[in-house]
């Protein structure tokens, strides 16, 4: 099917933006602005996403022997705690809602900011007090423990900085825990006229879902990691069995709240791929209801199964089934979307731009990722591959090849939205494609390694291993390549990209209905909704008669 | 954002900006559940394994105090819903008046916190290498009954007898006393934070029937702290107490 590519309307950037309506360090270290809070958000994550990497990059190469030349055992064990808190405390978890949550839901709802805009603020600033708590520990003897700071290890045995990280962790769960009430009372109390909850976009949604999680969760772990600092300042006995405590109390408190956490990490993701199927596809969305319904189900039903992290400590046996039980239920609503995605992309008509690949891309290492869950979640086949590789290789795939993907996926498609300017379209699909290579490269040698007998976290490994790590390891080279040049043409982009226009792909949603960049109230006339989400069909306000097809999406410099 | 008069640019309305703080707030007080809940969950699973150093604990609180200062955070939340309403009806004068009663009943609660946890210092059962639960039984002062201490003494014994270990169980009683008690209290101050910008408002002449929104949202707040205490005061002081 060829379709008639009109010529690359030449837009102008907008006279006065978000961007610079005001000047100076101030405007925006002090702004109320939920973009620029956005921005700012951007900036930080990325760094602790290359402080992770790094970490990463240093286990990868120590594997590169099978009895490791980089560095000592106890430094091994730092690597890879370190990597995993700065990973997911203060780059996943915060990534897409606090960026593009941020950005886009007053966009997307038809209002002027979130509810709470200094609150919004003051999230970013205890994010970042929180940060330089973990990286005071990780300066000052770095953390050895795990991520997951089991007792007594963490509470008592352990000689690294462990009380600087666990008040880091503490004080960043507020910043989760204020976005996600920013978010819950936005979505239900500022929506524009006619924006009913059904028509909104499903990336609320699955930020609606977030925010329960958020909001509900994060005050567990808070706590639980407040009273492990505490016993270790005042030596106190909760968790440590010498003083009549209960290790296992410990993890229960502890996943808990970690195992909704990475529904926090996923869902806001699957909400990123729920606005780009549609838009790549030309066509609306399947079963909106069962997406929107199945976002609220995940949050629900994640709750009551974080202990098939802990079917090897003893819990008995009807436990362990329970939450066996539920753990295959839970993966019914992440099916859901994932037939109603494919069934979105039946009879539409598909363009390759670079957020679709990342879509796919997500579609397809969802997939594996989610299915290995199913796996461990086996009573049987866990006490087999429980604490090895296949675990690493499970929660990487979901976590990586999931949630990383769908924040550059979204990033990419809401680039012209935040910058008004295009990426370079033929670069950004070379770098998509790279790292859906090297991902697999890094990731897919580990499944079989965990299923082969190699355990996690350990610093060294029988020789006959020696292939895949190294495999792994050059994945993990080219996956770094994948990440550095978004960085790089994204920099490019915002000074000489094509000037991108209100609607360059063009999509739907409320968001596309004003400038890019939008001006600093986001809407000069309060929107009133009578429209349908993802209607590609009836869209006078796209200029288009019922039933003309949207014009090709224009490219920057293809 | 800009604000004109009290209502706040990104808001459409005084109503949907009213609607909204309190959501936030209620939203804000389910997280403080869970917060607290953790705690709850960590002292009813301790109680339940070591009931007989949990309740030689409980014997050493002071019905007296605890009980007064039940009383003075109920009367509290009493001032707090007046002021509220003082608000609600247009009497400014009366909303300054229940403000500062509140946080007077606040401040006694707070002294009062502090002459309990000061009596626990004397009585060597802060949570270290001398915590000791048989120290107040063993070196009374002449201000204490001879009575009270024999049977205090006995008791004592029964409990060593049934839990050996009952110095390191009473710790984790004590530890998560003060833990409790104490996140508690930090909420009280920064509830009496918030109750002194209140005031602050109040003589201002800044709260009307058609804004009342931070006393109301604060209102919420004070009666949530006032919740747990209500639910920390019998599991505390009043569970297991000369068993």
């Amino acid at each position: 099917m060829s379709t008639t590519t009109l010529p690359a309307p030449v837009h102008k950037m907008p006279r006065e933006d978000y961007l610079n309506a005001t000047y100076g360090l101030r405007s925006w270290l002090l702004t109320t602005d939920h973009k620029r809070i956005a921005l700012l958000y951007l900036g930080s994550v990325t760094v602790f996403f290359f402080i992770g990497g790094l970490f990463a990059t240093m286990i990868r190469i120590h594997l590169l022997t099978p009895t490791g030349f980089l560095v000592t055992p106890e430094t091994y064990n730092k690597l890879f705690t370190m990597h995993g808190v700065a990973m997911i405390f203060f780059f996943l978890i915060p990534s897409i809602p606090a960026v593009l949550g941020n950005f886009l839901i007053p966009l997307m709802i038809g209002a002027k900011d979130l509810a709470f805009p200094k609150l919004n603020l003051l999230s970013w600033y205890i994010y970042l007090v929180g940060g330089c708590f973990v990286l005071y520990s990780f300066g000052t003897g770095g953390l050895d423990t795990g991520w997951t700071f089991y007792t007594p290890l963490s509470s008592v045995y352990s000689n690294s900085a462990v009380t600087p990280a666990v008040i880091g962790i503490f004080i960043n769960g507020f910043s989760s825990i204020l976005t996600g009430l920013n978010f819950i009372v936005t979505i239900h109390t500022m929506r524009a006229p006619g924006m009913t909850w059904f028509r909104l976009p499903l990336f609320v949604w699955a930020h609606y879902a977030t925010s329960l999680v958020m909001v509900l969760g994060t005050p567990v772990i808070a706590i639980t990691l407040l009273l492990v600092g505490l016993e270790r300042m005042f030596h106190l006995g909760f968790f440590n069995p010498a003083l009549g405590g209960d290790p296992i109390l410990f993890q229960h408190l502890f996943w808990f709240y970690s195992h909704p956490a990475v529904y926090i990490m996923i869902l806001p993701a699957m909400g990123v791929v729920s606005e780009i199927i549609p838009t790549f596809a030309r066509k609306p969305i399947f079963g909106y209801s069962f997406i929107a319904g199945s976002s609220i189900a995940i949050a629900v039903i994640g709750f009551l199964v974080w202990a098939h992290h802990m079917f090897v400590t003893g819990e008995s046996t009807y436990a362990a089934l329970t939450f066996s039980f539920l753990s295959y239920v839970v993966a019914i609503p992440s099916a859901v979307k994932v037939f109603n995605w494919t069934s979105t992309l039946y009879k539409g008509s598909i363009s390759w731009d670079t957020p679709m690949i990342y879509a796919f891309g997500f579609i397809g290492l969802f997939l594996i990722g989610g299915l290995t869950g199913l796996f461990l979640a086996c009573l049987g086949l866990d006490i087999h591959i429980h604490d090895t590789y296949f675990v690493v290789a499970h929660f990487h795939y979901i976590m990586v090849g999931g949630a990383v993907m769908g924040y550059m996926g979204g990033l990419h498609f809401w680039w012209p939205k935040i910058t008004g300017r295009l990426y370079p379209e033929s670069l950004a699909r070379t770098a998509a494609i790279t790292l859906f290579v090297g991902f697999n490269l890094t990731f897919f040698p580990q499944f079989i390694l965990g299923y082969m007998g190699m355990p996690r976290r350990y610093h060294t490994y029988p020789p006959e291993f020696q292939v895949l790590n190294v495999l792994s390891t050059a994945g993990a080279s080219i996956l770094a390549l994948g990440y550095l040049l978004p960085m790089i043409y994204f920099t490019w982009s915002m000074r000489y990209g094509t000037v991108a226009g209100q609607n360059p792909w063009p999509a739907t949603g409320l968001e596309w209905k004003t400038a890019s960049p939008p001006p600093t109230e986001n809407f000069d006339v309060t929107p009133q909704v009578t429209w349908e989400p993802y209607d590609f069909k009836d869209r006078p306000d796209l200029g288009l008669g019922p039933g003309t097809p949207l014009p090709a999406p224009a490219h920057g410099d293809d | 954002m800009h604000r004109t008069g009290e209502l706040y640019g990104h808001f459409e309305t005084l109503e949907q900006q009213k609607e909204t703080a309190a959501l936030g707030m209620w939203v804000f007080l389910v997280t403080e559940v869970l917060f607290f809940g953790g705690l709850f969950l960590i002292y009813t699973i301790n109680r339940h394994a070591f009931s007989t150093a949990f309740g030689a604990g409980s014997n050493t609180l002071d019905l007296k105090l605890g009980g007064g200062n039940t009383v003075v955070l109920i009367l509290s939340s009493l001032t707090m819903a007046m002021a509220v309403w003082s608000a609600q009806v247009g009497k400014k004068q009366l909303v300054s008046l229940f403000l500062i009663a509140t946080l007077g009943l606040g401040t006694i609660f707070l002294g009062v916190k502090v002459i309990e946890y000061k009596q626990k210092f004397d009585h060597h059962l802060i949570p270290g290498s001398s915590f000791d639960i048989r120290y107040h039984s063993e070196h009374s002062g002449p201000n204490d009954d001879p009575k009270e201490i024999a049977a205090e003494k006995e008791e004592l014994e029964k409990a060593f007898a049934a839990d050996p270990d009952i110095n390191a169980h009473a710790q984790l009683y004590f530890s998560l006393y003060f833990g409790m008690t104490g996140l508690h209290a930090m909420h009280m101050i920064v509830g009496a934070g918030l109750l002194l910008w209140l005031i602050k408002g109040s003589f201002a002449g800044r709260y009307t029937p058609q804004y009342n929104t931070p006393v109301e949202i604060v209102g919420l707040y004070w009666h949530f702290v006032d919740i747990v205490w209500i639910y920390l005061f019998p599991l505390l002081y009043l569970i297991d107490r000369h068993q």
